[in-house]
């Protein structure tokens, strides 16, 4: 087994084996209480559960537009480490999402991102937001990603 | 004058019934048709805890909130804004306190509207992030309906 800091497979790996604690280190991710569900090279899947504190309008009880924000960035970020061949920590640059339809009240959101290009610099991702399928999308994104460069010191607690 | 403050405590009163409002724990500083969304920092609002930056997703929410709040604020409907879509730029790391926002309407028309607004921290003229986005308003309420 590889190392993960430099081994994709064995990052891969490490990441599905830490799936379930994987957002608990991220506090906003945390509130919004999302979870990865799948990963696989430069693609990872996750479910935003419906909650009511989440709402954002109180009239048609539908979840805010800012968690799908958070949901999809969130995935497009972790999205690059399943691509990268070395690991390094992300910047979101730019994200942009448009909405096709709705969100229905009291249902789970799927998201999913593909990190689908990477350049020495910069990983380009694009993410789904849906209920069933991609085939009936609540909403698209599309985003840039600064890579950092390495850091020496690889800490405990620090997000892959 | 008076129609404007109705406005003001409309939006005031709307916020307060918002879940995803009281979650982020964020208020709106409103001054006649001009306004200021106030983030204060909490813990729950970091991405990593390594850096003590905010997340993303926490700015991103808080910008498209102000942005919506600004443009019922300006704009004579009665129900809030859907979002059509919405881009962000992410120019500066959020660090671990407040964070403020200002929403400019840049057009409004019958049935859309395009807003931008921008988040610093301590200074101005330093954003952390920027949003452009474009909304979806009800028709125009007839006069004295």
């Amino acid at each position: 087994m590889g190392n993960p800091m430099n081994d994709l497979d064995a990052r891969i790996e490490f990441m599905r084996e830490n799936m379930a604690q994987m957002m608990s280190v991220t506090p906003w991710a945390n509130e919004m209480g999302f979870e990865v569900t799948r990963i696989e090279k430069g693609h990872i899947w996750g479910v935003q559960p419906f909650k009511d504190h989440l709402i954002g309008d109180p009239e048609t009880q539908v979840i805010h537009g800012g968690v799908i924000t958070t949901l999809l960035d969130n995935l497009c970020g972790m999205s690059c480490s399943t691509k990268l061949k070395e690991f390094r920590f992300v910047a979101t640059l730019d994200l942009r999402i448009d909405y096709m339809r709705p969100a229905e009240s009291g249902r789970d959101i799927l998201g999913e991102a593909e990190c689908y290009h990477v350049t020495k610099s910069v990983a380009f991702c694009r993410a789904w937001a849906y209920h069933e399928s991609r085939e009936k999308v609540i909403a698209t994104a599309q985003g840039a990603f600064a890579i950092n460069k390495p850091r020496s010191n690889f800490k405990k607690g620090d997000q892959l | 004058m008076s129609e404007t403050l109705t406005r003001a405590e409309q939006l005031t009163g709307f916020l307060e019934q918002v879940p995803i409002v009281k979650t982020l724990g964020m208020h709106c500083d409103i001054k006649g048709d001009d306004m200021v969304g106030v983030l204060p920092f909490q813990n729950k609002l970091i991405g990593n805890f390594t850096i003590k930056a905010l997340h993303g997703g926490a700015i991103g929410t808080f910008l498209e909130m102000t942005a919506m709040a600004q443009l019922f604020l300006v704009a004579d409907v009665e129900r809030p804004p859907r979002t059509i879509n919405i881009t962000i730029d992410y120019l500066r790391q959020g660090h671990a306190k407040d964070l403020y926002a200002r929403a400019t309407v840049v057009k409004l028309g019958r049935r859309m509207a395009s807003v931008r607004a921008e988040a610093w921290q301590s200074e101005r003229d330093k954003p952390v992030a920027a949003l452009l986005g474009h909304f979806l308003i009800g028709e125009k309420r007839v006069e004295g309906a």
